[in-house]
């Protein structure tokens, strides 16, 4: 039987204050704590909790034909704490079903794969310390990293932490001829399964669903259905990525994203041969059917599926490189709060702000940022940053006299 | 002697420093037992009562008088598009740049109105207040003989000038505190320039506000050195401020504080800071203020990589410009074309030693501070160097900066402006 693999990633970065150049030195707290439970209420409202409700419904319903994989950040798995433990409440009770599966991501939604070993393979353990924590000792055996940026080398380092599979995008300049609906592995460690997003068909729910400029508009499960059986027989998962707050939140539930949910399964069951996996099903059952060269790292970002979201302009390569120079201080100390936000400024969304792609992609990325301009959100960030620096400095000094 | 000045604002209601500078002449020149007449388009009733004041607003026309309809016919049409207040506020700026085109239609029918509400602002509608100014000079110098000159300040208020000089015969003195070349380089407003022009051709007598404002009169608008004074700005308060804020980094801190347009040079100030933390990183810089190169600025910190030791404060209000010069070790105005320049002088009253470019008018006032072309971002970098390592000077610089504010007296100003006036009535009796 040929299978559907659905994976919702769920994230929350903890955004920052307005922190001007006079708190620098002064003021330690650099987090919105009122935006971001507002964000994080919100989209509990929106999102988390009716669409989890209404998959546990499906769950129940089919006895465990239909399943789904999450990923979550520990960013949003430490806001939900704060701010929403009735969505706690509702994932715990998705994970206890035993038909969801858990991934393991970088605590921080980071881009440490990019820049430094040691601190990505923290940042994974950390979170998967977590997970355990939260969901009764689950260990995740797949794993996600940040907005599924994927190289062979990014693969190598999942692979030597032990790792079954992994995620990213399928992209067409890796693809080529290829199609996304085999299982691939890693091109330096045959052992690490590569699993590729079927961007077409994702992004028809993910983007497209409430465009009504779009020709297939609207989306019905049976369009859907027809699609995907249209693919060749010989095509065996059809890998459907996205993030959770698609539904709801960035596809309103006016657009009846939930309704097209509701009935999908029902749809596939009658009308196709798929069914139903987690990616770790998927990895046991489809034999790999060769290796996926990733030279340069790849994203499922924009139209041009690489970095160029989170790196490359000026602004961002400052901040970004200015944040990894500081990785050796941090690691001479030992301090909860330091380490905090030592984590929290990681997260990939403080260098998205400052993406000055307006053309192509500005829209999507002006909808995410609460700056008005790349350039506040660089101004911001790097006031922020030096404050981080001054209190590293202090901290060092403080230890080494009491040493 | 009496005075009939006519200004655009006056303190407290004022966006910009052509209201101050307006204000401590007009004080010195109380303090010299001088009548001034003074008039602006909007009076709001809590300015100091030192002048004899008069509300424009509160002016009726009289239009069956023959002459007006001339005045108004000479009146020269403007288009705004470009920068054309003097000392003008960043805040004040952003909203004046955001008003590009006047729509002058059908202008003449609300001018001739008996009377006629001037905002007083440099709003949406200037162009119409300026020429409706000028209507309301000559009215006013037809009501009043009782003056012996006519004091005009710039361009906004040289066509009432002229319309009081048509009127009443009395010698004009047009006073420039800023060039159309000074606010927009080498992209002149040509009809800003012709009013500019018009005035000081018109003027018995010119005052420029520094010997680099004169040098711009004489080259651009073709007129006379010998009819031309340098009378310099001064300060109201030349006491030391001491602050209470204290600095929370333990870095010194260089500081430039102004609009961030072309006019001011803040390119030079990110250039000399990138040479400045080669050879230091123990200093912040910071660009405190706001204009349309303010992006240009970011961009160019970042690809410097410097952006950890670099900030931008935005637009800063109130205390927080107090705050600011307090915490600064060194003050930098990098200004390509400066006609006077007052902020290095608020410096030097928090005790902060400044560095100026040479084309800033204060830099012919100022002895104690180090004067570099704009351009030369290695001297400048060399400057804050020195006055961030080497005491000696930055210490000297703070005591005889000091004492030299001391001298700039506006009762100094005003003696020197006497006796151009004198020396115009005796040239015309």
């Amino acid at each position: 039987m040929r299978t559907i693999c659905f994976y919702f990633q769920v994230h929350q970065p903890y955004r920052l204050k307005p922190y001007r150049f006079f708190d620098i030195g002064e003021d330690h707290h650099y987090w919105d704590d009122f935006l971001n439970r507002s964000v994080m209420r919100r989209v509990a409202q929106k999102c988390y909790l009716p669409m989890n409700a209404l998959l546990l419904e499906l769950i129940n319903k089919y006895d465990g034909g239909f399943k789904i994989c999450f990923s979550m950040s520990g960013t949003f798995l430490d806001q939900m704490e704060s701010y929403a433990p009735d969505v706690l409440e509702s994932f715990r009770k998705l994970v206890d079903t035993g038909h969801v599966e858990l991934l393991n991501e970088t605590y921080g939604h980071s881009l440490a794969s990019l820049k430094s070993k040691a601190e990505f393979q923290t940042m994974v353990r950390n979170h998967q310390e977590k997970i355990k924590k939260l969901f009764n000792g689950y260990t995740p055996t797949i794993f996600r990293n940040t907005e599924l940026i994927y190289s062979d080398q990014i693969g190598a380092m999942i692979a030597e932490m032990g790792f079954e599979a992994t995620l990213t995008e399928g992209a067409k300049h890796i693809l080529g001829w290829k199609s996304p609906n085999y299982v691939y592995c890693n091109s330096i460690e045959p052992k690490l399964k590569v699993l590729l997003k079927n961007f077409q068909l994702s992004d028809d729910i993910a983007f497209r669903f409430g465009n009504k400029t779009w020709a297939d508009y609207p989306l019905t499960t049976d369009k859907f259905v027809k699609w995907i059986n249209n693919v060749p027989q010989s095509e065996e998962v059809i890998n459907l990525f996205m993030d959770y707050e698609t539904f709801g939140e960035h596809q309103w539930a006016e657009t009846g994203i939930f309704e097209f949910m509701k009935h999908l399964p029902e749809a596939v069951f009658k009308h196709t041969n798929y069914g139903f996996s987690t990616p770790s099903e998927v990895v046991a059952k489809v034999p790999p059917i060769g290796k996926i060269h990733v030279p340069t790292p790849i994203s499922w970002a924009d139209e041009e599926r690489d970095l160029t979201a989170w790196l490359g302009n000026d602004l961002q390569d400052e901040a970004f490189g200015k944040l990894y120079e500081l990785e050796k201080m941090v690691n001479q100390i030992d301090d909860a709060e330091i380490k905090r936000d030592w984590t929290y400024l990681q997260t990939s969304d403080h260098f998205y702000y400052m993406c000055t792609k307006f053309f192509s992609d500005g829209d999507i990325h002006s909808y995410f940022s609460p700056y008005d301009s790349p350039y506040d959100a660089f101004i911001n960030y790097m006031n922020v940053l030096s404050d981080f620096v001054l209190r590293l400095k202090e901290k060092i000094k403080e230890q080494e006299a009491e040493a | 002697m009496k005075v009939l000045m006519f200004g655009w604002e006056f303190p407290p209601h004022i966006s910009g420093g052509l209201g101050t500078a307006c204000y401590g002449l007009v004080k010195g020149m109380v303090h010299h037992k001088q009548d001034v007449i003074f008039v602006v388009p909007k009076l709001w009733g809590d300015e100091e009562q030192m002048a004899d004041f008069v509300n424009a607003s509160d002016i009726s026309i009289d239009y069956r008088e023959k002459k007006f309809k001339s005045i108004w016919k000479n009146l020269t049409y403007l288009e705004v598009s470009s920068f054309l207040v003097p000392y003008l506020g960043p805040e004040e700026y952003q909203k004046f740049t955001d008003y590009a085109i006047h729509d002058r239609a059908d202008v003449d029918e609300s001018i001739f109105s008996t009377k006629y509400e001037f905002s007083g602002k440099y709003g949406k509608n200037l162009l119409e207040e300026v020429s409706r100014y000028a209507l309301t000079g000559a009215q006013i110098a037809r009501d009043r003989s009782d003056f012996d000159i006519i004091h005009a300040h710039d361009w906004l208020s040289f066509p009432a000038g002229i319309a009081a000089k048509e009127i009443s015969g009395k010698p004009l003195v047009a006073h420039v505190h800023a060039t159309e070349f000074d606010r927009s380089g080498q992209s002149v407003n040509k009809p800003v320039y012709e009013i500019e022009r018009a005035g000081m051709h018109a003027a018995d007598h010119v005052c420029a506000v520094s010997q680099l404002t004169k040098n711009i009169i004489i080259d651009k608008y073709g007129v006379p050195a010998h009819k031309i004074s340098v009378l310099h700005n001064a300060v109201l308060d030349a006491s030391i401020i001491k602050s209470t804020y204290n600095k929370k980094v333990p870095e010194k801190i260089v500081t430039f504080l102004g609009r961030i347009t072309f006019q001011k040079g803040p390119e030079y100030f990110v250039e000399a800071a990138k040479k400045v933390l080669e050879r230091d990183p123990n200093v912040r810089f910071v660009m405190a203020g706001s204009g349309d190169l303010l992006n240009r600025m970011i961009d160019r910190v970042a690809e410097l990589r410097i952006a950890d030791k670099f900030h931008f404060t935005g637009f800063l209000k109130g205390d927080d410009v107090d705050h600011m010069y307090a915490i600064s070790d060194v003050y930098v105005m990098p200004s390509v074309s400066e006609p006077f320049g007052i902020s290095p002088l608020e410096a030097v009253r928090h005790n902060t030693p400044v560095i100026i470019s040479k084309q800033s008018g204060v830099a012919e006032v100022l002895d104690n501070a180090i004067k570099v072309d704009f351009w030369d971002i290695d001297s400048m970098a060399d400057a804050t160097f020195a006055l961030l390592h080497y005491e000696g000077i930055s210490k000297m610089f703070k005591e005889l900066g000091t004492e030299e504010l001391k001298k700039l007296k506006w009762e100094h100003v005003a003696a020197k402006l006497v006796t151009i006036y004198q020396k115009i009535l005796a040239e015309k009796s």
